[in-house]
């Protein structure tokens, strides 16, 4: 059996299951809660029998990496036509911070501080629109039929997966073992067996010592692979098995968000839902949902198209909320919660192989999510569903977990779904993002009103490939010698480049006011809540430290969601502080190198780590 | 000494971070959100837990059970995390744990829960719990438990205890001034009130979970609501001090002078 080259082969403790499930995010929440349904009949006795445990129903492990269910999620806005499937008589009330949807708007965003950088398109659409403008900002007359989501409701997927995993373990049918991250799947071939715990009581490399807890094998005839589109048991596969030809990986953007108990007399309601797009730069969109009791769910979103080398989503998200538009309503509030977290932008075009023999993948590492609609969570519990009753269906025929009975029961259900129509209809929409963002507007545009006939043409590059020099994005705005003068006071300072360059481009400074607008640290303490657990080795770390020293845009440094990457004093590789890290792993993709023996990556790893969020709110 | 039966008094707190809000509700004071804060098994109560599992693996036979007081569906939340540190056995009673629970009311539910162990044996009893809670700090509740268990050998702010092959036990307390008392009791039952004591937080074990969690996900799925009403409190009276102490900042007096000060001021 091989295993992951991170985990060194010494004895270590086996368990055996029949299920093994990596991760508890919206998709494991379908699987488990579908299968859950099924593993037991009406008169108590088991359905289907445990293989492991003979005589008792099916064992069913789910492993989640957070220190608790729920850390470390997203506020959403969605349809929910998987959830409210799984759920038909759903009471949202009974889910803190979920309501349905009132209200949807897109607003356009003008730049009230002209340091924007706006094509020509947008700078032609702020003077055409300046007259209908309220505060720097046009609502726009409709919301396209592809982005609405009303009827829809809102939620923090923290307080959902909380309410989902408390269901569950009531059941006594499944259990999530939240603090434990797993390593990697334990590989036969190109079979999987299991999963390997992360090692425990090692060095920050990863090394044993005589007090050191190897991780446990837990051995199951089927992994299900549901740990997002950072998790390690899903990269390792990708890595091991490759994609299916034509498929790539090659998009993603971080989301950051927080949560904001709003000011007395703020005017937007419980369930308003405002799309933005157009500031701070024309590539970052803007989401916010507003909670029940005067609380919301706000933030942005930053491509790996926005081609900026020092693509910093914190201070981009403060100027964000600076807008006029937005913060005459935000002024006054008091930040609860923030966070960060990668997506996997390339939707079905990155969808890696489903299922083979012992293992089945789902949710957004899967390929789910929808790139034109911006829909993932409901995508995700709804690949869980159909997962959940291929197991229940192949259980209870008697049938094995191999490559070939989940492809005919689960991956049959996904071809058949409304998840498959609609990622085929969205598969090509942003395509357009690839040369340029007004290429890319019309290409959603375009897909969007015509259901995938017409799409705007591109080849999406890898994130490593299309980010530019410092010199190069600058060029016309810094001369290339101050650039130089910028970078070797920053390097004295140790500090990233971002709010240097970010200041001599005409943004002001953020007024930071100690209660919304605090320091990106603060974030860490008052929103985040950081904390990691000792004992578990640096899970960020840089293939080739050469590649490192050679690097002058750093992308890694710039673009951390939690300063917890910076620069190196004495050159080489990035250091790496493993209680700052709010494992979005947005170094995987915001890295401009490639690693020297797989051109595919970045120079960037990402293994598996504990700790991260302490926040269920977000 | 032979087999130990530990008892571990714990309940679960906000997670260190979160902003506590208090707030008065239709059943009384509580925290804001209570039930939306994350939770951990309180800091105090933890150490204790884990010297337990320490003591009782060094003693073959032992059993350590974990009596707890917390909303149960949070608790068993926590206890995913808790359960993978430590082998214990778990005793629920369900009921708020935001700290604004009058503590004689929690040790009496706490008591009731510990008399109500099936083969516990009190001869054997060693009660642990914290010395201070991260959300009562009044650090009464160990001792009205012992108290109302009967049991008197009783020590507060433990760091470490060394069981002695008669027997006995030599406990390491903390006291004033930063310094520590060394005691010795002749053996069970005792109360230990934990500090910090001596180990670290034990890796996550996930064979250790799954044994623990398959004996006490019934506890939590049984668990009765506590009765924390406070019908069976009454104020008697409040006063303020009859005496009261005058500080005085004063240098070089002689040792005899300020013991002779002292005890007159006692006798007064």
């Amino acid at each position: 059996m091989s295993n992951s080259t991170d985990t060194p082969e010494v004895p270590r403790a086996e368990m055996e299951t029949d299920i093994v499930c990596v991760g508890f995010g919206p998709a494991a929440g379908g699987f488990l809660t579908t299968l859950t349904r099924g593993l037991m009949n009406e008169d108590g006795t088991p359905a289907v029998e445990s293989a492991a445990m003979p005589g008792m129903p099916p064992q069913v492990i789910c492993y989640e990496r957070a220190d608790d269910i729920g850390f470390g999620v997203s506020g959403v806005v969605t349809r929910g036509r998987a959830i409210r499937a799984s759920f038909p008589d759903l009471d949202l009330s009974q889910i803190p911070m979920a309501q349905e949807v009132t209200d949807e708007k897109v607003v356009y965003l003008g730049d009230p501080v002209g340091a924007s950088r706006r094509p020509t398109a947008f700078r032609l659409a702020d003077k055409a629109l300046s007259r209908w403008m309220e505060d720097d900002a046009f609502v726009l007359p409709y919301v396209p039929p592809f982005l609405k989501k009303h009827p829809g409701m809102i939620f923090s997927i923290g307080q959902f997966n909380q309410w989902v995993g408390s269901n569950l373990m009531g059941t006594g049918l499944a259990q999530i073992w939240p603090g434990s991250p797993v390593a990697a799947p334990l590989m036969e071939g190109g079979a999987v067996r299991g999963v390997r715990m992360a090692d425990q009581g090692v060095g920050k490399d990863g090394t044993l010592t005589p007090g050191s807890m190897p991780g446990m094998d837990m051995k199951a005839a089927l992994t299900v692979v549901a740990d997002g589109p950072v998790g390690p048991v899903g990269r390792h596969l990708d890595r091991e098995l490759g994609l299916p030809e034509g498929k790539h990986q090659h998009e993603w953007a971080i989301g950051m968000k927080c949560v904001v108990d709003l000011p007395e007399g703020c005017d937007w309601q419980p369930g308003t839902v405002l799309h933005t797009i157009g500031y701070p730069e024309p590539e970052i969109f803007g989401f916010l949902y507003v909670y029940p009791g005067n609380v919301a769910s706000l933030g942005i979103f930053v491509p790996s198209w926005f081609d900026n080398p020092v693509r910093t989503a914190y201070r981009y998200m403060q100027h964000w909320m600076l807008h006029p538009y937005l913060w005459k309503r935000l002024q006054g509030g008091t930040l609860r919660s923030w966070g960060a977290k990668s997506l996997q932008e390339s939707g079905r075009r990155g969808e890696p192989f489903l299922c083979g023999d012992g293992f089945a993948r789902i949710g957004e590492g899967s390929g789910s999510t929808n790139v034109l609609t911006g829909s993932g969570v409901d995508e995700a519990w709804a690949t869980g569903v159909m997962l959940g009753e291929a197991v229940l269906e192949l259980m209870k025929a008697g049938k094995p977990f191999t490559g070939e009975n989940l492809e005919a029961t689960y991956v049959a259900r996904r071809r058949a779904s409304w998840v498959e129509a609609e990622a085929k209809v969205a598969e090509k929409s942003r395509d357009g993002f690839v040369s340029s963002v007004v290429r890319g507007f019309i290409g959603m545009g375009l897909t969007g009103l015509t259901g995938g006939l017409l799409n705007m043409p591109g080849v999406p590059r890898k994130p490593q490939d299309r980010i530019p020099t410092i010199e190069d994005y600058y060029e016309g705005y810094i001369a290339q010698g101050e650039v130089r003068e910028i970078r070797a006071e920053c390097a004295r300072q140790g500090k990233p480049l971002h709010d240097a360059l970010m200041d001599r481009v005409g943004w002001p400074q953020i007024p930071l006011d100690g209660t919304l607008l605090v320091s990106h640290q603060d974030a860490l303490l008052m929103g985040g809540k950081v904390q990691a657990a000792p004992g578990y080795a640096d899970h960020v770390r840089f293939a080739d430290p050469y590649t490192c020293e050679a690097c002058r845009e750093r992308v890694c440094i710039e673009a951390c969601s939690g300063q917890a990457i910076s620069v190196n004093p004495e050159g080489g590789a990035p250091l790496f502080d493993r209680e700052k890290c709010v494992h979005c792993g947005a170094c995987i993709w915001n890295c401009s190198k490639s690693r020297p023996r797989d051109k595919e990556r970045t120079n960037v790893r990402f293994l598996a780590g504990s700790g991260g969020l302490h926040s269920v709110e977000n | 000494m032979s087999e130990l039966h530990i008892v571990v008094c714990g309940s679960i707190v906000p997670d260190p971070l979160q902003t506590l809000a208090p707030m008065e509700g239709p059943t009384g004071w509580a925290l804001k959100n209570e039930m939306m804060l994350p939770a951990v098994l309180d800091p105090w109560a933890g150490h204790a837990l884990y010297e337990a599992a320490a003591l009782a693996k060094k003693h073959p036979g032992s059993r350590v059970w974990l009596v707890s007081l917390a909303p149960k569906a949070k608790l068993q939340q926590v206890m995913m995390a808790v359960s993978q540190k430590a082998p214990f056995e778990l005793v629920v009673a369900d009921g708020p744990a935001s700290g604004f629970t009058d503590s004689f009311e929690t040790a009496r539910v706490l008591a009731g829960a510990i008399k109500g162990i099936a083969g516990l044996d009190t001869g054997k009893l060693l009660l642990f719990g914290g010395w201070q809670s991260a959300s009562r700090g009044s650090g009464a509740v160990m001792q009205m438990v012992g108290e109302m268990l009967g049991v008197t050998e009783q020590f507060q702010g433990v760091d470490k205890l060394t069981l002695r092959d008669d027997g006995s036990m030599e406990v390491k307390e903390r006291v004033e001034g930063g310094a520590y008392q060394i005691s010795v009791v002749s053996g069970a039952p005792a109360v230990f009130g934990w500090a910090t004591g001596e180990l670290p937080e034990p890796p996550n074990n996930p064979q250790i979970g799954m044994q623990n969690m398959q004996k006490n996900m019934p506890a939590l799925m049984q668990a009765k609501p506590a009765d924390l009403s406070g019908s069976g409190l009454k104020l008697s009276a409040v006063a303020v001090p009859q005496q009261r102490r005058e500080t005085r900042v004063v240098k070089d007096v002689p040792v005899d002078d300020m013991a002779r000060e002292i005890v007159e001021w006692l006798k007064a």
